[in-house]
């Protein structure tokens, strides 16, 4: 009997435990890692690309130097990242490229996300060709001349088309419909990651090869592989409006910061200095190289650059 | 096209089919007979016609949107799921800060200690060495997030599985109902599990801890049912005479004789659990997986090894620690057993109290070891000079090119060049004579699926590059199967690396794979081969040792070559085994496509990527669902059913 009475207990108190304290709102639970053993601890998304690797760095550092905080990170991809921030999971995001469809959502709508200010950065994505290949043949950047030159961007993936290597499937782009309506003789070639796509970058610029890709701005890579922008028809306000019928060159973005909205009212000095953390792009970039070129660990990237601009963060402090 | 091979078998004329195979095939040309030109008439077109294929992605859209919109008010969510996340994250806090609390001494200690009771001092020492090892690369507190996950992950996989497979072990009808499910989700892909789960719980660790369980408790569901039904029934007959009731007959006689399964079942649920764990960062996991992840971003090999060998480290001495305990089973306990124990626990928690008394808790920072630079250097180096330019035999980057454009554009473009109906005919053609009519029907539905999906030009290009990939793990893995069937040395030198490569996460040689062969669906190709190959070298050489050593004795006594034995003999007789190694492959294979989408596969393994990456998930969860369905065929193209009827009930 006894055994018995012990497993209704037992499930008694679990029905009860799952059903008797009420609603449970998911949106509004934190990871299981956060603020363990008593510390306060902000967490981070970091995306997958370096720029975002190296504002979380200084962020992360100077929280738990200066700030006292414990820091985690977790690497989500964008449109994810927003619905993460939303739910609390992550408590900011440090550089978003705009996202108009989230910021109705999230931040209009249901204001669980707060917008934290300009990052300081402004990005731009285009069309890259190598400088050792824009130099011999100058008129490879106007995007009226990329049809004589698809031959040389031939690769085995492409199929008789030149090819336009585009990234991860997590960024930006218009670039089928760009090939499509300006009628070029290209085939867009999915690298299917960053990682992929910079480390054939990189294949290509040993040997000097061209290539066609595409990239954006501020990013490390520059200062290892120069590259020069090929010029698509200018940006006009909202002629990016109809994604099938694009056909002009991508925007100069200011990248934003957001945080979650609660996060934003009760953070504490943690809030109060992810909103104020604004730099530029070099000071960007040069975090951004040493993590990737010279592969110091983010940390002691951060450390680095620290250690040597502390007027600039010292406005940031609350 | 489905009544097609339902159609049920005429009596042939005597005399000239005697073979079964024979009789299925011309049945199926005479059905093709009838209904190709009705197809052909009715679809000029190659390609599957618009009108039968269904638009999913609006209804899809629509629920993504109000789920989203729903979350947080929606009873569903606030009475159902809410607490089911709830508890997961409690759970896993739990298991994290008792971790934490009790320091990487201690951790290390207990691990060490359960190593020694359960399977010996050997590996109680690998055990505490590999715990060693994961502080020293730095990577303590990662792998503390990984092994809090994965706990909640594997004891919610067995309590789920061992109820499931208590129901289909005792109950014949639940048996009929669960097995085929069972059996198809050993077939699909870990990441076909991660955008369902998504949808409804986002990004984090509730999702990330639902899917590994859902990937993980089927072989325990299975392993439970089989050990319960294959229990002897003659000592379940003397149970019963004794007057035992139904409920101390399963706890007295059935469970304890069906412990080798059910601990088996344990090993696989852990193995399997750990390599989602890793998958699941890509759903906000955190840990080592997560590790592995963030390294990958900034191109940085080191890195991800840094993050990737203590997973390999857990799996291999998790693997071992579980199986010498299984091997252990029915083995009399040492005397002083009792004693021995109670020493060993309470050396543990001195080691793990003294610890938390000196405050070291927290791995030392001083004592990790920077492996990131040398490995990132070896691999720069390996790039540099085998990528293009090696005299004689050109670059790696050449081949990859050569491959491209030789093997997989022609196979692509052969597929997709086939009329549909043709597909579906092969496909048939394929499964019927190896298998049932039924099976032949699933193939063919499964494929038919993937048309009405509206995803059948990607899938049939996804289907070449696993084809090529099959092909190339297959040469590869036979030969080497071979030899290490033949060399006792070469296959004691080849365990750890297959171990290595069948636990090392995917993520890891993404990076070296594209630096070698460029972007492409030649570097997907190559990802899928390392990883399908320890499996199909592992059963090639298991199934070349089993052969009699009677029969190889007589062919040797013949005066047979080795060649000619194992011609002859060894390879005849090892074909059941070879058969499987060929289904694993397949399976194995399609598992990487996804991973393949990272480094430009293209195809579904992109769009499921895409639809991750974008949150879209109606374009994820049709490539998903055109990936397990191709999953489902090749499958079934590929295992003998004969062999699976006999196996269980």
């Amino acid at each position: 009997m006894r055994p018995r009475t012990t497993t209704a207990v037992a499930a008694g108190s679990a029905l009860l435990l799952l059903t008797g304290c009420g609603a449970a709102d998911m949106t509004k639970q934190a990871s299981p890692f956060a603020n363990a053993q008593g510390a306060r601890t902000v967490t981070l998304s970091v995306q997958s690309w370096v720029g975002a690797q190296a504002n979380v760095a200084v962020a992360r550092y100077l929280l738990e130097h200066e700030l006292g905080y414990r820091v985690d990170t977790v690497q989500v991809d964008e449109v994810p990242a927003w619905d993460a921030l939303s739910q609390g999971r992550v408590d900011a995001i440090l550089e978003d490229w705009g996202h108009p469809e989230q910021e109705q959502r999230y931040v209009e709508d249901k204001r669980t996300i707060a917008p934290g200010g300009d990052l300081g950065v402004t990005g731009h994505i285009g069309w890259f060709v190598p400088t050792y290949f824009a130099k011999r043949h100058p008129d490879v950047t106007d995007w009226k001349n990329l049809d004589t030159y698809a031959e040389q961007f031939r690769t085995p993936e492409s199929g008789g088309k030149g090819q336009l290597m585009d990234g991860s499937p997590s960024y930006v782009t218009n670039d089928k419909a760009l090939v499509k309506n300006l009628k070029l003789d290209y085939q867009v070639v999915f690298a299917g990651s960053e990682a992929a796509q910079i480390t054939q970058i990189k294949q290509f610029a040993k040997e000097k090869k061209p290539f066609l890709t595409y990239w954006y701005t501020p990013q490390w890579l520059f200062e290892k592989v120069p590259m020069t922008e090929v010029k698509l028809p200018a940006y006009q306000e909202g002629c990016d409006a109809d994604p099938e019928k694009v056909a002009c060159a991508y925007p100069v973005t200011p990248l934003q910061k957001y945080l979650n909205a609660d996060f934003a009212k009760d953070g504490g000095d943690a809030a109060d200095f992810l909103r104020k953390f604004r730099w530029t792009t070099e000071d960007q970039n040069e975090v951004s190289l040493m993590i990737a070129e010279q592969k110091l660990p983010a940390e002691e990237a951060a450390k680095k650059w620290v250690d040597s601009h502390e007027s600039v963060w010292n406005k940031w402090l609350p | 096209m489905a009544t097609l091979t339902a159609t049920t078998p005429k009596a042939p004329p005597p005399g000239i089919l005697t073979s079964r195979t024979a009789r299925k095939l011309v049945v199926l040309a005479v059905a093709a007979a009838v209904l190709v030109p009705l197809a052909a008439t009715r679809w000029t077109d190659g390609t599957w016609p618009d009108a039968l294929t269904i638009d999913l992605s609006r209804p899809l859209g629509d629920a993504s949107d109000w789920i989203i919109d729903n979350r947080d008010s929606h009873p569903l969510f606030l009475y159902f799921f809410g607490h089911v996340s709830n508890a997961v994250v409690i759970a896993v806090r739990a298991v994290y800060l008792a971790l934490l609390a009790v320091g990487w001494a201690g951790v290390t200690a207990v691990a060490g200690l359960v190593a020694w009771r359960v399977a010996g001092a050997g590996l109680a020492l690998a055990t505490a060495a590999a715990f060693v090892a994961c502080g020293l690369l730095g990577m303590w507190v990662p792998t503390m997030q990984t092994l809090a996950l994965m706990a909640v992950a594997v004891a919610a996989s067995v309590v789920v599985g061992t109820l499931l497979g208590l129901a289909a072990g005792l109950s014949d009808r639940m048996n009929r109902a669960l097995r085929p499910v069972l059996d198809t989700m050993q077939v699909l892909p870990a990441f076909a599990y991660l955008l369902p789960v998504v949808l409804v719980f986002g990004i984090g660790v509730p999702a990330a801890v639902l899917a590994t369980v859902v990937y993980a408790a089927p072989p325990m569901a299975r392993l439970t049912a089989l050990g319960l039904r294959g229990a002897d029934k003659e000592v379940l007959e003397a149970v019963e005479s004794l007057g035992a009731t139904a409920r101390q007959r399963l706890l007295t006689a059935r469970l304890p004789l069906a412990r080798k399964e059910l601990l088996l079942g344990l090993n696989q649920t852990i193995m399997m659990a750990l390599s989602m764990a890793v998958i699941a960062s890509v759903i906000g996991a955190g840990g080592l997986g997560d590790r592995v992840y963030q390294a990958l971003a900034s191109v940085d090999v080191g890195a991800a090894l840094a993050a990737g060998i203590p997973i390999v480290l857990l799996a291999v001495v998790l693997d071992r620690v579980t199986g010498a305990a299984g091997a252990r089973l029915g083995q009399p306990p040492a005397p002083n057993a009792r004693a021995l124990g109670a020493y060993a626990l309470a050396a543990a928690v001195a080691v793990a109290v003294a610890g938390r008394l000196a405050g070291r808790l927290e791995w030392p920072d001083g004592w990790v070891v920077g492996i990131a630079e040398p490995v990132n250097r070896a691999v720069d180096w390996m790039t540099a000079h085998l990528y293009s330019g090696v005299p004689v035999i050109g670059g790696t980057a050449d081949w990859a090119g050569h491959f491209t454009t030789w093997v997989l554009d022609p196979l692509r473009d052969g597929l997709q060049w086939l009329p549909w109906w043709a597909v579906l005919l092969i496909v048939a053609a394929l499964a019927w004579p190896i298998g049932t009519w039924r099976t032949a029907l699933t193939a063919v539905l499964a494929m038919a699926a993937i048309g009405v999906l509206g995803v059948w030009k990607p899938s049939l290009d996804t289907l070449s590059q696993v084809l090529a990939a099959v092909a190339v793990t297959l040469v590869i893995g036979f030969a080497t199967g071979i030899a290490a069937a033949r060399s006792d040395r070469f296959e004691r030198l080849l365990r750890p690396v297959l171990d290595v490569f069948q636990t090392m996460p995917q993520f890891v040689y993404l990076i070296p794979v594209v630096a070698l062969f460029g972007v492409g669906r030649a570097p997907a190709v190559a990802a899928a081969v390392v990883y399908a190959l320890p499996a199909v070298v592992r059963i090639t050489t298991q199934g070349l040792r089993q052969v009699d050593p009677a029969a190889l004795e007589s062919a040797r006594s013949l005066g047979a070559s080795g060649a000619q034995q194992l011609r002859q003999v060894q390879l005849p007789l090892a074909r059941p085994a070879l058969l499987l190694a060929v289904n694993q492959g397949v399976v194995l294979v399609l598992a990487v496509v996804i991973i393949g989408g990272l480094v430009g596969g293209g195809a579904l393994g992109y769009d499921v990527v895409f639809g991750l990456a974008q949150g879209d998930l109606a374009t994820g969860l049709v490539a998903g669902a055109a990936i397990v369905c191709l999953g489902l065929m090749l499958d079934r193209v590929t295992q003998p059913t004969e062999r699976r009827a006999t196996k269980g009930a």
